[in-house]
């Protein structure tokens, strides 16, 4: 049984959808959805357990052995991402019953919670596997699901978000595609541990070089790096509070994840960084991305909305940390990873605790909100400072290591743009409190009060963790420590 | 010979930009999934020019015959097929419920209503 674990990942969630399908009526897809959920998150858990140590599980899919058959191969870094991704999905299920209850009519229900476990077994499958076409099959299943839920928003706006996303993604999908056939053209290989050993002796070969450059622009496009951004306003801003809660904390994680494995593991930190200039690449397009998404995200009057763009920004920071090439940056760039899915989870947790109440997330709404909503609003300050990065909360945490890196490296200038750009996230988070603060509900306005607990509890768990992560370092930090020594290993 | 010896090779680069310019240049969003669609067939073809072997024959074995074609590439684009029809399907359902809820499946006339408050 624990030897088939890497697959029971997998397999579990992918068998669940359908369970759905065929249990359609009344909490039965829920219930599904929300025990798949925690199994899986129970096996991730056991499998980073087994891997802790640095040990490396290879499973043989089928019993055909790698590197003829397709391998999934569970390391730190792979099992830890897995960690975040049931996590996730497991704090938001139990949020999803109210809230999907209240914005989506009930007789899709079952459709969403197959689509959202869909969504679950493609992002664990990307994490999962050590086979570079096997990637791709996951990166669409679970990009296939996402644009299928972000169109059950409520807004019509919802559609042609999707539809935008549907069209840039599968772009982005081809693109890897394309860079897969030209590895496998130049080394006859799919597995990602062959590769690495092959891949070595054609550094030079132009087609490693056109693979290289396709497969990390498919994946820039998924994560969302400026400017390739454009699909992430829209689809965040329209689709189903619980929706956007579990894409903004994994789905771009999971690509920042792929973008690591490939640069580290398959093409080597000598081919991305020596041969390639990827870090000046990187760090460019990043820090005009984190300058630019945070000062757009201060205009923003739809708070979800300027959420999105925040997390534009937070993406920026994570690639900044990869382009350090050194340990230290790789270290902040997994724990932001973390942190930022926790902190981004809980405020689009709260964004649903709001829609929920008030029906919408503009700005203006926010008036007075401090008074009638105070569970509500006092778990966003607490998110929102975890996402200026205020000392006590998780992104202190990843904000210090990045500012290390980064003077490690002798790039004062960097470490002056965090801190500047931190202020900027200060001034959007600040936008929404003073209004939630102080300022006086509108007279004739609905009476807005806390919702019920079922909403309330996920939220403040996420909201807690901000906290958590803030002062207890040593399971985020320790793990990606240890992930980033691996991935700078060159294993 | 240099040329035409690669001429799938061609053809392949030819029609990724056939269906890259209409996904990016057309408004309409079906001669966008259209766009879509050759700029995926390109890379089947890609694919399967890859898996070709000089003088190999269909990878069946058969008497008489020594050298096959690579099958490997050929799998992996059936299951991309799969995945393209998909996503088509997928696409053409959303075109389907825009133009419900729109009226319109014009690009610019939904970015339009979209910015109307």
């Amino acid at each position: 049984m624990i030897a088939q674990l890497p697959a029971l990942q997998v397999v579990i969630p992918l068998i669940g959808a359908p369970l759905c399908i065929i249990l359609r009526r009344g909490t039965l897809p829920w219930l599904i959805a929300l025990l798949v959920s925690w199994v899986a998150l129970a096996i991730a858990a056991s499998l980073l357990k087994q891997v802790a140590d640095g040990t490396v599980i290879s499973y043989a899919l089928g019993g055909w052995l790698a590197p003829l058959g397709i391998e999934y191969r569970i390391d730190v870094l792979n099992a830890f991402m897995m960690v975040l991704v049931t996590g996730t999905s497991s704090i938001v299920l139990p949020f999803a019953y109210k809230s999907v209850g209240k914005e989506i009519p009930e007789d899709k229900h079952y459709l969403f919670y197959s689509g959202f476990l869909l969504m679950l077994t493609g992002l664990l499958g990307m994490a999962a596997t050590g086979d570079v076409f096997n990637v791709f099959v996951f990166v669409e299943i679970s990009s296939l699901a996402s644009y299928a839920m972000i169109a059950m928003g409520r807004d019509r706006r919802a559609l042609s978000a999707a539809f935008t996303y549907l069209v840039m993604g599968t772009v982005g999908a081809t693109f890897f595609l394309i860079g897969v056939g030209l590895i496998y053209a130049v080394t006859g290989t799919l597995n990602m541990a062959d590769l690495a050993e092959r891949l070595p002796r054609i550094y030079e070969s132009r087609t490693v070089l056109a693979a290289f450059a396709f497969i990390s622009v498919g994946i820039l496009l998924k994560l969302a790096l400026f400017p390739l951004h454009l699909w992430l306003p829209n689809a965040y801003t329209y689709a189903p509070s619980v929706v956007t809660a579990f894409l903004a904390a994994t789905a771009t994680k999971v690509a920042l994840y792929l973008l690591l494995r490939f640069g580290y593991t398959v093409f080597g930190a000598d081919f991305v960084f020596n041969i390639v200039p990827s870090s000046e690449v990187l760090l460019t397009l990043a820090l005009i991305g984190v300058v630019v998404a945070s000062t757009v995200a201060i205009f923003q009057n739809d708070v979800k909305r300027l959420l999105a763009y925040s997390s534009v920004a937070q993406v920026g920071y994570i690639i900044l940390g990869i382009s350090y090439a050194n340990v230290t940056g790789l270290t902040a760039s997994i724990v932001h990873i973390f942190n930022h899915a926790v902190t981004k989870g809980a405020l689009f947790l709260v964004m649903g605790c709001i829609a929920y109440a008030a029906g919408s997330c503009r700005l203006e709404g926010f008036a007075g909100l401090g008074k009638r909503m105070p569970l509500t609003m006092a778990a966003f300050v607490i998110a929102g400072l975890s996402l200026i990065g205020v000392p006590l909360t998780a992104g202190f945490v990843s904000k210090w290591f990045l500012v290390l890196g980064a003077i490690e490296n002798g790039w004062w200038p960097v470490a002056a743009v965090i801190l500047i750009t931190s202020l900027l996230a200060a001034v959007y988070v600040w936008r929404v409190v003073e209004l939630a603060y102080f300022r006086d509900p509108p007279a004739d306005g609905a009476v807005l009060t806390d919702p019920p607990m079922a909403l309330l509890v996920p939220t403040w768990i996420l909201t807690g963790a901000c906290v958590y992560f803030g002062i207890e370092t040593s399971l985020s930090v320790g793990f990606a420590e240890q992930a980033a020594h691996f991935l700078m290993g060159g294993r | 010979m240099e040329v035409l010896g690669h001429f799938n090779y061609w053809i392949v680069v030819v029609l990724m930009m056939i269906g890259f310019y209409a996904l990016i240049a057309r408004g309409n969003l079906i001669k966008k999934i259209v766009g879509l669609n050759i700029f995926q067939a390109s890379v089947f073809l890609l694919f399967i020019s890859i898996g070709k072997v000089t003088g190999g024959s269909a990878p069946i074995i058969a008497e008489g015959i020594e050298v096959y074609s690579n099958p490997l590439p050929h799998v992996l684009i059936l299951t991309a097929i799969v995945v393209g029809v998909a996503t088509t399907a997928l696409g053409l359902a959303l075109v389907v419920r825009i133009n419900e809820r729109y009226g319109t499946i014009e690009e610019t006339e939904i970015a339009d209503m979209d910015s109307a408050p």
